[in-house]
């Protein structure tokens, strides 16, 4: 499923939020989007997930406009895992993912075998299956996260935007969400905070800073000290991963930047 | 939890037979006892084809008083309670709240503002015998309406916000009615308003159940039929979007559905208070939160309550006859506060 965002602005309370903004994520690619606190990144998202129209532009999936498309339509070929929002009502884990079936179903019409059997499997594919009768509660942020993925994959939509996936999340999970969200094959567009996360997983990268595209294309390409500097207002020295062969970075700020003649002291001392 | 393992069917035929046995002993119980075989006997004589079987043993008196005093009273309870309780998840569901309730909010004293102005001034006069349930919808209408833009102005609606708007509404609203009564010409109706006001089922009479049961029944299955919306709007208005739900056009259907059944309810049986509180909340502990089970388990359920917190309206103080309203109300205040001193409950959930 090919997604194009074409000259999107976005006002809220008659502040622009992002102005003129492309983007396109093709078929079976998975799309980082990276950008500080604050820079339009979640505005992005919930404009092409629907949530909030832009006030101009245009965001089509496959050539359809998706503002035209019922929400019904929508959700059949797009799902969104959001920022795990505070709920107060506790489902069960399979009551959560069987929510994903509602835009393949009519009124009146209830689960059948099939149903079950897809959300069972997706449960399968984000190892949660021996949690489905937990309460959604009980879960940590990473289960609850895999069980949101599951929900998305039971909704058997081709492109599934992420919103921060692995925000809260402790570093094995991290990994272990993005690790699942690779293997699913289908086209993902996600917003990432952590830049290392961001080059070991995604085909290419868009760098939003202040509600514009700042620059796009391979982490390798992306992902420079300078570049860094100018959107993050941080130093980093960039180096590559020994184990992933993938672009790592390493922060520092310039308080706590080692000086020279230590260096060289400590140097010596190896 | 033990009952979220039990199929759904079980569930709701225990609850029927719940419900047959606390209809039939409700009936029997008053100043005048009654086998409880007599009082289906009285019921079956009045269907045609079985007058024949029936052999009557019983005096002219008592078929009077079963049939035209305690069954429609009876039966007004059942249809009250599960409306109560059925309008009561519409609006959690709506708002996102569990501690939304058409008494809470003050949907049900727009109502009064409403219906209290048909008594006392004989508005929407051109509605006929249908002016009351009209006055009572509209009034219901604009309050939640006027609720729900209030505590949505600006963004997010938290819980806070909502009570607040819910508590400014309700001040306002009651603080009208009060008004409608002081100015009202004539002595009659302020009597029937502020008996009214309490809630009671003193009204049932057979020619006023129809329409009431009729609304309540459509209202249960056309939610019924939007389980699966109902179940996403809980996960958030954007969330809910993304499963599918066309999210403004449901919150306008859940505006109608609640003011239809809260018009109706309050127009026939006054405002009785927290029914629609207190009954999801014990049907969610017990099957789970999923609206497939909890709309008709919380029906049920509430019209079995509603009919037994009459009986004891009753018979409590006989032969004088409290209020229904107050007895709910002693049983929701220290629901209430109970909820609030449950250690896992923090209004409006964790991280808000």
């Amino acid at each position: 499923m090919n997604l194009l965002v074409e000259n999107i602005s976005v006002e809220l309370e008659k502040k622009g939020i992002l102005r003129n903004v492309s983007l396109e994520v093709r078929s079976g690619e998975f799309v980082g989007l990276i950008g500080p606190n604050g820079s339009g990144k979640s505005t992005l998202l919930k404009s092409i997930y629907r949530v909030l129209k832009p006030r101009s532009g245009w965001i089509s999936l496959d050539g359809d406009d998706v503002y035209k498309l019922t929400s019904r339509q929508n959700a059949q070929r797009m799902a969104a895992v959001r920022q795990e929002s505070s709920v107060e009502f506790d489902f069960s884990v399979t009551e959560i993912v069987n929510m994903g079936r509602a835009p393949h179903k009519r009124l009146f019409q209830s689960d059948n075998a099939e149903d079950f059997r897809i959300c069972e499997e997706a449960l399968q594919r984000v190892g949660m299956h021996t949690y489905a009768d937990r309460s959604f509660f009980s879960l940590s942020g990473g289960e609850k996260q895999r069980v949101l993925i599951a929900r998305a994959l039971v909704q058997q939509a081709q492109f599934l935007v992420l919103d921060e996936p692995t925000n809260h999340l402790d570093v094995r999970y991290q990994l272990q969400v993005m690790d699942l969200v690779k293997t699913l094959g289908i086209t993902v567009l996600s917003s990432l905070h952590d830049l290392n996360i961001a080059a070991m997983y995604c085909d290419r990268l868009y760098v939003i800073g202040e509600g514009e595209i700042v620059t796009s294309g391979t982490p390798e390409e992306v992902l420079t000290p300078n570049l860094i500097r100018d959107v993050f207002g941080v130093e980093t020295e960039v180096t590559t991963h020994p184990i992933t062969g993938k672009k790592h970075v390493y922060f520092y700020s310039e308080a706590s930047r080692v000086k020279p003649s230590i260096q060289k002291i400590m140097s010596g001392t190896n | 939890m033990a009952l979220q393992q039990i199929k759904l069917p079980y569930i709701i035929i225990t609850l029927l037979v719940g419900l047959f046995l606390s209809i039939t002993f409700a009936i029997t119980l008053g100043s005048v006892e009654i086998k409880p075989t007599t009082v289906w006997k009285i019921a079956l004589s009045k269907i045609p084809m079985f007058t024949q079987w029936i052999e009557v043993d019983w005096s002219k008196g008592e078929q009077t008083i079963i049939w035209d005093i305690r069954f429609p009273r009876v039966l007004l309870g059942a249809i009250v309670g599960a409306g109560l309780s059925v309008v009561g998840v519409a609006i959690q569901s709506l708002v996102r709240n569990s501690l939304a309730d058409p008494y809470v909010l003050g949907v049900s004293s727009g109502a009064s503002v409403g219906a209290t102005s048909v008594i006392i001034f004989g508005a929407f006069s051109m509605y006929g015998q249908y002016a009351l349930s009209f006055g009572a919808f509209t009034g219901s209408l604009v309050s939640i309406i006027l609720i729900f833009t209030l505590s949505r102005i600006g963004g997010q609606n938290s819980t806070v916000r909502l009570l607040m708007a819910g508590i400014a509404i309700s001040a306002i609203l009651s603080a009208i009615t009060s008004l409608l009564v002081f100015s009202a010409p004539n002595e009659h109706g302020i009597g029937t308003v502020l008996f009214w006001l309490s809630g009671s089922l003193a009204g049932g009479k057979w020619e006023y159940l129809t329409i009431p049961s009729l609304i309540v029944v459509i209202c249960l299955i056309v939610l019924m039929a939007q389980y699966r919306s109902l179940n996403a709007m809980l996960m958030g208005e954007e969330s809910a979007g993304t499963l599918g739900v066309n999210t403004v056009q449901f919150r306008k259907f859940l505006l109608v559905i609640t003011a239809l059944l809260t018009g109706v309810i309050v127009s026939i049986a006054g405002s009785i208070g927290f029914v629609g509180l207190m009954m999801p909340h014990i049907v969610r502990v017990m099957v789970g939160s999923d609206h497939r089970r909890v709309l008709p388990v919380s029906a049920l359920f509430g019209a079995i309550f509603l009919i037994w917190v009459d009986v004891v309206a009753r018979l409590a103080f006989a032969p004088e006859e409290l209020p229904i309203g107050i007895l709910t109300a002693l049983c929701g205040g220290p629901f209430f506060i109970w909820l609030m001193l449950r250690s896992s409950y923090s209004f409006g959930g964790s991280g808000r």
